[in-house]
């Protein structure tokens, strides 16, 4: 027994110096020389201002921009701690809603939200899966192709563009499966959102 | 279900299979003692820690040996979360967690579950996920695999006393095997877009004018290593479904790739050590029948959907609990893989899959993650049902089971038995007291039977020590902190010891020449009796209680029925 504590001890010590801080510590030194930006986060800047990530979603609930996925976050309740209280795309507290598929809860949200999209969208558009399920990490930055083309009546009359403009704007933001295989069609909303600020600018 | 689904699917079954040889025949080298570019360090270690590398143990000093390291780890890792607000490398401020909070994430990260009741972002500092948790993940991993490569020797040698040196198995496990190619996996990550920082979070001002903060630190170090050592314990709290935490499909495929490389390895060490390659073969053939049946089953359900939300107007797979960078096919094909292997990292949430898709990765842990399994825990898994299914074979023809010439005997059914026996009593036993006490129900998240699979999940992810959750059920409380951490303890530990006394005894043993009668062991009969006994063992053992859990739910939906809090 005693004859084998000295190499437990000496092995977790070693252990720990060794994957725990020497190769996190080489790990960091070499992204941030090498890979800065995603070391750092993919941030996004505009006019000297974070404005976010570029892996990161964030809220929209306006019109004049594309909405990314509902968002099941929460944060502390200000008046009691323990408590939460829904914080949409808090980036500190990632999380998901965790609703069964027979919860009444889920069924009686998605029925409203539908009821919401169908009433200002243009008559008989299929409303997207997508846009009225909460993410899993409450975070997704991307929405489908079908999720923004849905979407392009709304901003372009927010913004008086034409709906064609818009709609080529969508289409060039598609990222498409990697090597054709892998994941799928996707949209990042934030860039489609910039883009959309820098056209009404041109 | 598309075209383009099981495209990915072959891809990835392509690159495991690739994979197998290279990686058994370096670990074989490693574990025999002839890779050596690392002397130097592994010299030093054994220098400083006193112990000799030539000296062979016996199971029960390996054992011991074993014990001792994981409790001093326990140990370590429990002050470091409750001192970590006194110490450095914590830009956020994080406070002393909780001490039933740090019981329960100790032994979680030191039996190699990584079971969350924390949010990573949310309670950890800096110094804790790298000089803690990242330690833990590199050494509960190493620790499975020497216990492996013990079993192995067990099964390769003859009329031999030892199983190996476990501080030598130990070092070279890390240094050789985990170490190299977390390095290079690291790396790749950060490329496509992990953060690997020791800065503060990050505040945004958002294109709408809110205020975002966005959590960043070392993450792609841990995620390395969080994958290849089957841990799964989450950077962030959304685990693998955060976009920081796994960016992109390449980066999911890599993922997925790594929680199943040493697994899929160590079926060819297997073979390497006893002699015959097709004997690692045969198991691994095992492992892929019962993976593939079980991604056929959750990506067929999860792609039917739901019938509740298309009476809404809504086509397609739930998207509920997923990205769209995954969506359906990634999402549950590493629903698969993460349970097959002791893994349970998670790109969506297993909570609201379809009832049956979430009964697959269920069933997986009940198998006893046999399926490739945690990073050495998959094979003295499948190696304790080899010795079932031989015994078996044994009695319906009436002659001692053999296994590569060693006779089965009834000490080694015991053990086994043992092993295979501890996990339903764990698992089934903490559920039946959890749903029908007060303070196990309360933590429930969802009415119905899907509360009463939650608790299900959870012990039955404690006890085959996954990690995974069906994260509706509040598992932080005083309750679940104590009784998911025994079950993690005893899932780890009473498979491991009478798994090291069937090294011992099958070591001592004589080999005796194949004769006529011998039942060969590489062929397609074995591996479909090896399949069935498998599946005869959990499905007698566990159908009860999916009968009551996803079978009912699933039944319940298609009938249109949903179920609402508070009735």
């Amino acid at each position: 027994m005693l004859k084998q504590l000295r190499p437990a001890l000496v092995m977790i010590v070693a252990l720990t110096l060794i994957t725990g801080l020497a190769y996190p510590y080489a790990i960091t030194s070499i992204a941030q020389a090498v890979f800065p930006r995603q070391a750092g986060g993919s941030l996004i800047e505009r006019n000297g201002q974070v404005v976010g990530s570029a892996l990161i979603g964030q809220a929209f609930t306006g019109d004049r921009y594309f909405h990314g996925r509902l968002s099941a976050t929460v944060a502390p309740d200000p008046a009691d701690p323990s408590k939460s209280v829904a914080a949409p795309y808090n980036a500190a507290n990632s999380g998901a809603s965790n609703l069964a598929p027979t919860n009444k809860a889920l069924i009686d949200r998605v029925q409203a939200d539908v009821q919401m999209l169908r009433t200002a969208a243009s008559a008989g558009a299929a409303v997207p899966m997508d846009l009225v399920t909460t993410s899993a990490s409450g975070l997704d930055p991307d929405i489908t192709p079908e999720a923004a083309l849905f979407q392009v009546p709304r901003v372009a009359k927010a913004r008086s563009l034409g709906e064609g403009q818009v709609r080529r704007l969508v289409e060039q933001n598609v990222q498409g499966r990697l090597l054709g295989v892998l994941g799928e069609p996707r949209i990042n909303v934030l860039a489609l959102n910039l883009a959309l600020d820098d056209l009404g600018k041109r | 279900m598309t075209v383009n689904g099981w495209i990915q699917v072959a891809l990835y079954c392509a690159i495991i299979i690739a994979l197998v040889k290279p990686l058994g025949y370096y670990m074989t080298r490693v574990f025999n003692g002839e890779v050596t570019w690392l002397r130097p360090v592994e010299r030093a270690l054994y220098a400083a820690a006193g112990t000799n590398e030539r000296e062979e143990q016996h199971w029960l000093t390996y054992g011991l040996a074993l014990l001792l390291f994981n409790g001093l780890g326990f140990l370590l890792l429990y002050a470091l979360q409750r001192a970590q607000g006194a110490l450095p490398l914590n830009p956020a401020g994080m406070t002393a967690v909780a001490p039933d909070l740090a019981f329960n994430t100790a032994i979680s990260f030191v039996t190699n579950t990584n079971w969350q009741n924390y949010g990573g972002e949310s309670t950890m500092s800096y110094l804790t996920q790298m000089a803690g948790l990242t330690v833990q993940n590199f050494v509960s991993a190493a620790t499975g695999i020497a216990l492996a490569v013990a079993l192995i020797r067990g099964f390769a040698r003859a009329s031999a006393r030892t199983v190996g040196n476990f501080w030598v198995d130990l070092t070279r496990a890390t240094l050789y095997v985990l170490l190299p190619i977390c390095v290079v996996l690291a790396l790749v990550l950060v490329w496509q877009g992990m953060p690997q920082t020791l800065g503060p979070y990050v505040d945004a001002v958002t294109l709408e004018g809110g205020k975002q903060t966005i959590a960043v630190g070392p993450v792609a170090s841990q995620t390395a290593i969080k994958m290849l050592g089957t841990n799964g314990g989450g950077f962030f709290n959304a685990n693998a479904a955060h976009p920081f935490e796994n960016p992109n499909a390449l980066t999911n495929l890599l993922q997925m790739v790594a929680i199943f490389a040493v697994g899929a390895g160590l079926t060819n060490v297997f073979g390497r050590m006893v002699g015959d390659e097709r004997q690692g073969w045969a198991i691994f053939a095992a492992m892929g029948v019962l993976f593939l049946a079980g991604v056929a089953v959750c990506y067929g359900v999860e792609a039917a959907g739901n019938p509740a939300l298309h009476a809404l107007g809504l086509d397609g797979a739930s998207m509920e609990g997923k990205e769209v960078r995954f969506g359906t096919l990634a999402s549950t094909l590493f629903a698969v893989v993460t349970t097959a292997a002791s893994c349970g990292a998670v790109n969506a949430m297993h909570s609201s899959l379809m009832p049956l898709a979430g009964m697959i990765p269920l069933l997986n842990m009940q198998l006893g993650e046999l399926i490739i399994g945690g990073v050495g825990a998959g094979l003295y898994g499948m190696l304790l049902m080899v010795i079932i299914a031989l015994f078996v074979a044994g009695l319906m023809v009436g002659r001692t089971p053999e296994y590569l010439g060693k006779k089965i005997e009834a000490r080694e059914v015991k053990m086994t038995l043992l092993g295979i026996l501890v996990l339903p009593l764990v698992i089934l036993g903490f559920t039946a007291i959890a749903v029908v006490l007060p303070t196990g129900t309360a933590s429930m998240g969802n009415p119905g039977p899907h509360g009463y699979s939650e608790a299900l999940y959870a012990y039955t992810s404690g006890a085959a020590n996954n990690g995974s959750a069906f994260g509706s059920l509040t598992g932080n409380t005083l309750w679940y902190n104590l009784t998911i951490g025994i079950a993690m303890m005893i899932g780890r530990f009473f498979v491991i010891i009478p798994a090291l006394a069937i090294a011992g005894s099958m070591a001592a043993k004589k080999t005796v020449p194949p004769s006529a009668g011998t039942f060969p062991t590489h062929g397609a009969l074995f591996v479909g009796l090896l399949v069935g006994v498998v599946l005869i063992i959990g499905g007698l053992t566990y159908f009860p209680s999916l009968a009551l859990g996803p079978i009912v739910e699933q039944l319940a939906m298609m009938a249109g029925q949903t179920f609402a809090a508070g009735n």
